[in-house]
């Protein structure tokens, strides 16, 4: 009884298996003639999966509003590269090899981003970053351009905040040392920081964790008894609000500055009571839209998923409408033209603003700065860059 | 420098306290099976969601969804014994162990079928969240509560495993499994009791992670169900007073390490990696541990 059982089992598999086999061949003929694949690398999973799946909810609805190029439809192939260095190196390796796109969007986080450098320099195919903030991302790789602008930019945005808007003489630091964007965002802080206070002394203290870490209670128990005028910790949602809660539980009242990272619902959630009056910078805010563009985005946006939009879906709408306008003027679907349209992008009209992109493959663009006010994240104001 | 120290020993406790909590369930059954449940940590994991959900979307009460979730991990875990590792009994030990890591990652992914791999808040009930300062020192309620659950459960644990006759029946299947088969104990029944016991106390070291640290991922279970088997090894395995005692001395080291020496930060978990090779390499029974005869 028991082996006939499993003899209709396994035939049903070797069936099913046989079939399923003819459903894959079919597409794959379709592949190579009238589909343009494009890349999607963004953490799915791990610490920083809300960030990745913000921007691919931007991506799919850039997908949907424009869906073909060239007269071929356009395919995403996205992959997760779980929030994990090697997995975003292996993650870009297929996507260059095993699915040959002709280019790739992502991803959140710098140190992601970077990971993914060398493959898609090696393999020729221009990736654009949506909001990886790091300078090192793009320099000396001129197959990497993003939509956003970079830390130096950020860090001096929230270190004049601290200084002149907050009237903070001491500052402490608080850094992930696994993010290459938390580190280089809290450098570039430091330093705007001691070139407005005057001197070298007004960094009262720096301190630093892992990503994934829960426990932040002895960090923060040292940065107490230095007595801070506010505390700058850029981090991923997840921990920089364990890091605030845990602040406040230990009687930490001074102001908690972060940067473009901390807009995910999560942020607020995890957070709770404790992040109210957390401050920190960004790409884009739906109260204060900055283009046609970016009105058009936000309806459509809350048509299809029935909520606000964020920074990070515009930029991953901005980072597919750059390439499919890149695409458009290669002419045809190859990688080394669309990079160098890409390159050449000037003055597009995206949903979080102009876009020009300079010789380094950056965006500059200006910056914005919420506030978390009655559980809501809340528009403060809008800082232009430095020409 | 003082308060900093007072505050700095009482973060150490809190977090110590909950890493010998979960450790108390792994030495548990390794003492009474001599099996390393590497999926431990994620049975914490589905005991922290189970609370999420149960709080988050039915209007029972937090105390009774706390006791609800906790038990049907406990028969979470009966179940994974039953489907991964009955079915291996009398197998090499080696066989059960790589089955146990494959339920683990079985068990991680799954998670991030079902829950999603975004991470979650998990809803604290208002209570826990209150702030309680002694003279210089301030901390959540929760951290009180922590040392105290887990006192608890050493005591009625201890007292199950001496005084009761299931309790007798675990310790002699610990000692001789064919013995204590061929003495008339059913050794079903007790396998399963001992897996219920342990991933109950796994939930509720989840429950209290998830008070403290209130972020559920589908792999949260990962990082604290390593450290809390290295808690259980320094402790001496099987030793279910040494688990809670390896736990406290990693939980302190920890944020005293962090505390007093800053620029280790980022050898935090490597830490705790070092103790485990030192512990082994020096008293590998443990701290607490009974000394093996080897037959010969």
């Amino acid at each position: 009884m028991k082996k006939k059982v499993l003899l209709f089992v396994l035939s049903v598999v070797l069936v099913l298996s046989v079939l399923s086999g003819c459903g894959t061949k079919e597409t794959s003929g379709n592949d190579s003639s009238d589909v343009i694949k494009i890349g999607v690398l963004e953490p799915m999973t791990g610490s920083s999966a809300a960030g990745g799946e913000m921007t691919v909810e931007g991506i799919k609805l850039a997908n949907e509003k424009v869906s073909t190029v060239l007269g071929k439809k356009v395919q995403l192939v996205i992959v997760d590269n779980k929030s994990d260095k090697v997995e975003a190196a292996n993650a870009a390796s297929r996507l260059v090899d095993k699915d040959k796109v002709v280019a790739i969007i992502g991803s959140y986080g710098s140190s992601l981003s970077m990971a993914a450098g060398d493959i898609v320099k090696n393999a020729k195919v221009p990736a654009v970053g949506c909001s990886p903030t790091n300078p090192l991302v793009t320099l000396n790789n001129d197959y990497y351009f993003r939509v956003c602008f970079i830390d130096p930019f950020q860090g001096t945005v929230m270190a004049n905040y601290a200084f002149n808007d907050l009237g903070a003489k001491k500052a402490a630091i608080i850094q992930d040392v696994q993010q290459d964007y938390s580190v280089g965002l809290s450098s570039y802080f430091k330093k705007a920081f001691v070139e407005l206070a005057g001197s070298e002394s007004s960094i009262v203290g720096e301190s630093s964790y892992n990503t994934g870490d829960q426990d932040f209670s002895a960090q923060l128990t040292n940065i107490k008894s230095l007595n801070p005028d506010v505390i700058f910790a850029p981090g991923n949602y997840g921990e920089s609000a364990l890091l605030i809660k845990q602040a406040r539980e230990l009687g930490i009242t001074v102001p908690i500055l972060g940067g473009d990272t901390w807009e995910a619902e999560e942020f607020l959630e995890i957070g709770g009571d404790a992040v109210e009056g957390a401050v920190y910078s960004t790409h884009f805010t739906s109260e204060s839209p900055v283009t046609e563009v970016s009105k058009t985005f936000l309806e459509d946006y809350r048509n299809k998923f029935n909520k606000e939009a964020n920074a990070f879906a515009a930029l991953g709408y901005d980072a597919y409408m750059i390439i499919i306008d890149a695409i458009e003027k290669a002419g045809e679907a190859d990688s080394v033209l669309i990079r160098d349209n890409i390159a050449a992008t000037e003055g597009f009209i995206g949903a979080t603003g102009n876009i020009s992109l300079d010789i380094n493959g950056d965006a500059v663009k200006s910056a914005v700065i919420n506030k978390v006010q009655n559980g809501k994240f809340g528009y403060l104001t809008t800082i232009e860059p430095i020409k | 420098m003082n308060k900093e120290f007072l505050q700095h020993m009482a973060n150490g406790i809190s977090l110590g306290s909950l890493y010998a909590l979960i450790a108390i369930g792994y030495t548990m059954v390794y003492g009474i099976l001599r099996l390393i449940n590497f999926a431990h940590g994620d049975i914490f994991m589905l005991g922290v969601y189970l609370t999420f959900y149960g709080i988050t979307y039915t209007s029972i009460p937090w105390y009774i969804v706390f006791i609800l979730a906790s038990v049907i991990t406990g028969f979470l875990g009966v179940t994974l014994e039953r489907l991964a590792y009955k079915p291996l009994r009398g197998s090499p030990r080696i066989t059960i162990l790589i089955s146990a890591i494959g339920a683990s990652f079985l068990l991680q992914n799954a998670g991030v079928l079902v829950f999603g791999g975004r991470p979650k808040a998990f809803p604290t009930p208002e209570v826990f969240n209150k702030v309680i300062s002694i003279g210089e020192i301030s901390v959540a309620l929760v951290n009180f509560i922590i040392p105290i659950v887990t006192l608890i459960l050493l005591v009625i644990l201890n007292f199950f495993i001496q005084k009761t006759r299931t309790g007798m029946a675990m310790r002699a299947l610990s000692k001789d499994y064919e013995a204590a088969s061929l003495m008339g104990i059913d050794i079903n029944n007790t396998i399963s009791i001992t897996f219920f016991i342990g991933s109950f106390l796994a939930a509720v070291g989840g429950i209290m992670w998830g008070i403290k640290y209130p972020q559920l991922m589908p792999h949260m279970g990962v990082l604290p169900g390593l450290k809390c088997f290295i808690a259980a090894v320094i402790g001496g395995i099987g030793s279910i007073s040494g688990a809670v005692l390896g736990g406290f001395i990693l939980g302190l080291g920890e944020i005293l390490l962090i505390a007093f020496l800053p620029s280790l930060t980022g050898y935090r978990d490597a830490f705790a990696f070092i103790l485990l090779i030192i512990i082994l390499l020096v008293k590998p029974t443990g701290l607490m541990g009974e000394k093996i005869a080897e037959k010969v």
